[in-house]
């Protein structure tokens, strides 16, 4: 890792499964601060759907691992009225397709909250909740929205690839004052990656550099890190193409440093992301790479990213409206040969 | 027979009524005068639900407030001089000029806010006391609410959520009979709408939102039984909105015989009918009137928030 503003590993580390690093942050953070207490649909007695809050109702009790009845809007609207008034919540929404039903909650309340009370008070909350294209599970529960997220003022995004971030980034998230989107990825819980055995608070804003490379900047997030991982062995492999793979892992705050300095060493660029193509993240990071690298680049920024329709059911239809590792590595080549 | 204790609390509730009466006529006047920007709603004729609600609660009890919030946060407590300079934009005002009307927050004195959502300040109240109650802290929380709000969604999401987690919960429904334009007989088939409470398990009750003792009775006795654990109450209070929308509807839509109707059941008058004491009523609002004065030079006389700080808080 050659990333300077990574925080210094410690030595001691253990594999963990991704679901279960964020699982051990949910259990450290509501150890250490009786502020902090978790609330969502199915998450106390059945442990959530992908086991991430396992275990917090048998350590905490049922007043500070709730379960919810289907109420999204007003699960996440009693979250932001707890977290005014002293508590840190975190709430879990079950699919991010189903935060749509939150988002007076979110924008015009949470988001906005610290402002329009003049800095009175801000909304220490995190909703975690998860997305993406898993295993068929069709238009209404596979989709890619931290563009909505993305474009709102007042709130943070975190968009976590690894075990090792997962839990890292949680611990800030949940120390973080403001509201703060925690994206997970419904492919990646079961993911096997080493986690420090000590605490170690990942913060805000700090990309973390994947794979070093000289020929190509290639950034992802979330699930297209490992997706983007394998294209760069590929790419190295068959065609001598060595490529930086950078995971901004907060998508808001974004460290535009780390992107651009790599942007400066490499001159190509590709950004992936799942999300479909229109108005997304990617168009943003590559409208900040034109406008503060453009006398670095050698070639126009490629953007590799989810098709504009929604997401449909069978296989074969589904994984061609998203970013497969064979498109990852043409649009470098492209890049890279222009 | 009317106490010398009775007589105070009904001269203190005159002076709160009369106030809100005053502070909305002053921002009216104002807004005419171009010294108030966007939309203001006044609270005219429902001065005596916030007043009456807001002289039951203890220090530390929350409340929750609407687009039609001035009342509220008098009531609660909020001076002229800020709340002023808040809706003018000033940087002394309670959110420093950046709430404006529709958002004047004091989380100091438990004010929670006003909203320019409706209904979404119920959840917001549930949370709170949600978290009060985690806590093992001894209060409630107000969440005023309309008729309006009564038909969205958050309603009975969240009426139903503070049921059964039994929270300390007071939903006061400020039924002013008008949905922006819509009366409420043609927006619910049910027009009482405490009914709507009972559906899910919770203790309801309609009252008089033009009598502001009978509020403060009402809310005194639902704060007790919330802090007892009993779990949550709604009252519907029954007013009447005696003024359009907001400051540019005329309110051609209300019919004239329900404004006059209303007119004679102005919560000033029926407050100076229980006090009987017009000597002593007429100098409550001299002296108010002196206070509401005074705001407005205050707020006249405030800086604005200036740009470059604005910017380097907010921008992300």
């Amino acid at each position: 890792m050659t990333n300077a503003a990574k925080p210094n590993s410690p030595s001691a580390s253990r594999t963990l499964l991704l679901r279960d690093g964020l699982n051990e942050a949910l259990h450290q953070e509501m150890a250490r601060d009786e502020r902090v207490f978790c609330i969502g649909v199915g998450i106390a007695e059945r442990g959530g759907s992908y086991k991430v809050t396992d275990g917090l109702l048998a350590e905490f009790g049922p007043q500070r691992c709730i379960d919810t009845p289907i109420a999204e809007a007003s699960i996440v609207g009693a979250a932001v009225g707890a977290a005014i008034t002293g508590m840190r919540p975190v709430v879990e929404v079950l699919f991010v397709d189903f935060t749509l039903l939150t988002m007076d909650q979110v924008v015009n309340q949470a988001a906005k909250y610290r402002l329009m009370s003049g800095g009175a008070r801000s909304v220490p909350m995190v909703l975690r909740t998860q997305g993406g294209v898993g295993d068929g599970v069709a238009a209404q529960h596979s989709q890619s929205l931290e563009g909505l997220f993305y474009h709102i003022p007042g709130l943070k995004l975190v968009m976590p690839s690894t075990p090792r971030d997962a839990r890292g980034l949680l611990l800030s998230a949940i120390r973080d004052d403001d509201p703060v989107i925690f994206l997970e990825h419904k492919a990646l819980y079961m993911t096997e990656g080493p986690v420090p055995v000590d605490e170690e608070v990942i913060p805000f804003g700090v990309a973390d550099i994947k794979r070093s490379g000289r020929d190509c900047t290639l950034i992802a997030w979330s699930n297209m890190v490992p997706r983007s991982l394998t294209a760069a062995e590929e790419l190295a492999s068959a065609h001598g193409i060595d490529v930086e793979v950078i995971d901004p892992r907060t998508l808001v705050p974004l460290d535009r440093q780390t992107i651009l300095e790599s942007v400066c060493r490499t001159e190509h660029v590709v950004i992936v992301q799942e999300a479909v193509r229109r108005g997304g993240v990617a168009a943003d990071i590559a409208s900040i790479i034109q406008a503060d690298a453009f006398d670095y680049l050698d070639a126009p920024v490629e953007i590799v990213a989810g098709r504009n329709i929604p997401i449909p059911y069978n296989r074969t239809l589904e994984q061609a409206c998203i970013p497969q590792t064979a498109d990852i590595v043409a649009a470098v080549r492209r890049a890279v040969y222009a | 027979m009317q106490t010398p204790d009775d007589a105070d609390l009904l001269a203190r509730l005159y002076r709160t009524l009369y106030g809100i009466r005053r502070f909305e006529q002053t921002c009216i006047s104002l807004y005419r005068l171009g010294h108030i920007r966007g939309y203001l709603h006044p609270y005219l004729g429902e001065e005596a639900i916030a007043t009456g609600v807001c002289a039951a609660l203890g220090e530390d009890d929350y409340i929750v407030s609407t687009h039609r919030g001035h009342g509220h946060c008098l009531a609660r407590g909020a001076g002229f001089d800020r709340m002023l300079a808040e809706i003018t934009g000033k940087a002394t005002g309670y959110c420093g000029g950046l709430g404006g009307s529709m958002h004047i927050a004091d989380p100091d004195t438990g004010n929670l806010g006003a909203n320019g959502i409706v209904g979404a300040g119920i959840p917001i109240g549930v949370g709170a006391a949600l978290g009060a109650t985690i806590r093992g802290e001894d209060r409630v929380c107000v969440v005023f609410s309309s008729d309006g709000a009564a038909n969205h969604g958050t309603f009975g999401e969240a009426l139903n959520l503070a049921a059964i987690w039994n929270l300390p919960l007071l939903l006061v429904v400020e039924n002013n009979q008008f949905a922006v334009s819509t009366p409420v007989h043609k927006a619910s088939r049910v027009v009482d709408l405490f009914r709507r409470g009972q559906g899910y398990g919770v203790e309801s009750l309609t009252i008089d939102g033009n009598d502001v003792l009978e509020v403060y009775e009402c809310a005194a006795d639902a704060r007790r039984r919330l802090l007892a654990g009993e779990g949550p109450i709604l009252i519907e209070a029954k007013t009447y909105r005696q003024a359009g929308h907001h400051v540019n509807d005329p309110g051609a839509y209300m019919p004239q015989n329900q404004v006059e109707h209303y007119k004679a059941r102005d919560p000033l008058t029926l407050c100076r009918q229980h006090l009987a004491d017009d000597e002593r009523a007429d100098a409550i609002e001299t002296e108010v009137d002196a206070e509401i004065e005074a705001a407005v030079d205050f707020a006249h006389g405030s800086p604005e928030p200036a740009v470059d700080e604005f910017l380097h808080e907010y921008e992300a």
